[in-house]
């Protein structure tokens, strides 16, 4: 049950940054400083924190879509950060990501169809027929309609469209979902049944997820364990509720004290 | 209490289709020293609200009917130049995105000077006397008079819209979800600073904002609108503890609360479609 599916060790990257007044001189940003984490089969692993704490940068080095600079990530016992080319490919099969930005991450000249079916079609998975019918399953059990292939991605609403982006990564049946701020461009009542359908889909395909969020509350609700970002660093890890009744950094702390409406509800 | 915004029956449109309501019938009012909070999901007509009262809707809509108080006097019937008068004077303005409101090529001493001098016509040592003490006001140090925009973070940037928008001592502040693109201790900071302002200079506060959380912290009386219509209103803690509405009810189901005790549920249009 507690089996660590995908590991990252001692990750470590740094950026190079223009300066100065007129981008003259260069200063070195460490995005992330000695970043370990681990996601256990079937739960969500939280990472939270503030812009520029290298959460997001985490996300993407993990499905090794930048290169490190030192560590290694462990997806089901090898190493992706020694992995390239096809073998690379293959490995991402089972670990996808769903981004923030429903409006960036869909190609506006792509049926939806077409956009979902694209992971099919690049792991050579079916023939023509066989992906339409796995197509049309996918966006039904998403929420949307077999009709909704032939659109296009302006057709739909931000809600609609995050449902289109969790329809193409999942269609792979991937073991470990990367969610890089999934709802946090979306109105609350939207983001309620995406983060409810995200917790069905979880429960359905024994799906593992890495959470990546700076919205405590969100956290609150879909997280099993949380790992706390600041500059770089993770600052603070543990169990979600433990680590919210208890949280044991002053950062944690501070952070948690500053969920808007909190004293009000307290007090 | 002195009542400083009346409100009633605000009906907006597009100009081109009068019949397409996208603010319909609101009315409230808010007292010198208190703060409405308006709040609804994208589209439900809360900033157009307010764009209203300050006189900027975008060209293609219209005020269709509807009359605005302030202190007193009727705004509808005002010109551009009249209301140039009110906005920045007697009304100061805060927005989400400080840095699409600021002026990337001018420091922000200059910037936070300019409504001085142009309502107030203070100059030369008067005017950097006043801005000093509003940066010190709303914790920039004086020092960082001479800083660009880029130069400051994004919690900094809108402590300066903060004191542009205080600069003349306005009667009323309307922000318009100041917070919504800061991190979370940011925001924190910037809802007390807007707290104990409000306190100090007696202000009255017409706060925009999508999050209930943030309702909780900062209102005092809270308007929740919906699809253009205010559903229900009155005291932060009846509409929050206590609400009436269907909707106001199925809104606050869908806010993760951060003890992880209460389920979500989202909102059935369908049925609340049937029920308001």
């Amino acid at each position: 049950m507690s089996e660590i599916i995908l590991s990252a060790k001692g990750l470590t990257k740094t950026y190079r940054q223009r300066g100065g007044r007129f981008g003259f001189g260069t200063t070195l940003v460490k995005a992330l400083d000695d970043v370990s984490v681990e996601v256990k089969q079937g739960t969500t692993l939280a990472v939270v924190g503030e812009s520029g704490s290298g959460k997001s940068t985490l996300a993407r080095c993990l499905l090794q879509l930048q290169p490190l600079d030192k560590g290694e990530v462990l997806f089901e016992g090898r190493d992706l950060a020694a992995l390239s080319g096809s073998h690379l490919r293959a490995a991402r099969r089972h670990l996808q990501m769903v981004f923030q930005d429903p409006f960036a991450s869909l190609n506006p000249r792509m049926k939806v169809g077409d956009i979902v079916a694209e992971g099919l079609v690049i792991h050579r998975l079916g023939n023509a027929d066989e992906r339409r019918a796995k197509v049309q399953a996918m966006l039904q059990r998403v929420g949307l309609s077999a009709a909704d292939m032939g659109k296009y991605p302006h057709e739909f609403s931000g809600g609609q469209r995050q449902r289109v982006g969790i329809a193409r990564a999942l269609i792979l049946e991937p073991r470990v979902v990367v969610c890089d701020e999934p709802v946090s461009a979306l109105d609350v009542s939207i983001q309620a049944q995406i983060l409810l359908l995200l917790k069905e889909l979880q429960r359905e395909m024994g799906l593992s997820y890495l959470f990546i969020s700076h919205d405590l509350r969100v956290v609150r609700h879909i997280a099993d364990e949380v790992a706390v970002m600041h500059k770089g660093r993770v600052v603070e890890r543990g169990d979600v509720a433990s680590l919210y009744a208890n949280p044991q950094q002053e950062y944690t702390r501070n952070l948690l004290n500053s969920i808007p409406g909190r004293h009000r509800q307290a007090s | 209490m002195t009542e400083l915004l009346r409100i009633a029956d605000l009906t907006v449109a597009p100009a081109s289709l009068p019949q397409r309501l996208l603010v319909d019938g609101v009315s409230f009012a808010i007292a010198a020293g208190r703060t409405t909070c308006v709040v609804g999901e994208s589209g439900s007509g809360k900033s157009l609200t307010a764009l209203s009262v300050m006189g900027l809707l975008p060209g293609a809509l219209r005020r269709a009917s509807g009359s605005i108080q302030f202190q007193g006097k009727e705004l509808t019937g005002y010109s551009s130049e009249q209301m140039q008068d009110i906005r920045g004077k007697r009304i100061g303005m805060i927005f989400q995105e400080p840095m699409t409101s600021l002026n990337p090529v001018l420091n922000i001493g200059f910037q936070i000077g300019e409504s001085l001098t142009a309502h107030l016509g203070l100059t030369g040592k008067a005017l950097k006397s006043r801005v000093d003490a509003l940066l010190e006001q709303v914790g920039i140090p004086v020092a960082r008079a001479g800083s660009y925009p880029d130069e400051l973070s994004g919690g900094q940037r809108q402590r300066v819209m903060i004191a542009m928008a205080i600069a003349c001592e306005p009667a009323m502040l309307i922000a318009d979800e100041p917070t919504t693109a800061l991190d979370v201790t940011v925001q924190a900071q910037i809802l007390t600073l807007l707290a104990e302002l409000k306190q100090r200079m007696n202000m009255g506060m017409l706060f925009i904002t999508h999050d209930f959380g943030v309702v909780a912290d900062i209102a005092d009386d809270v308007a929740v609108m919906f699809r253009g219509r205010i559903v229900e209103s009155g005291p932060v803690e009846s509409v929050l503890g206590n609400p009436q509405h269907p909707y106001t009810k199925a809104l606050l189901d869908c806010v993760p609360d951060a003890e992880g005790k209460k389920p979500l549920k989202p909102i059935d249009y369908d049925w609340l479609e049937e029920t308001a």
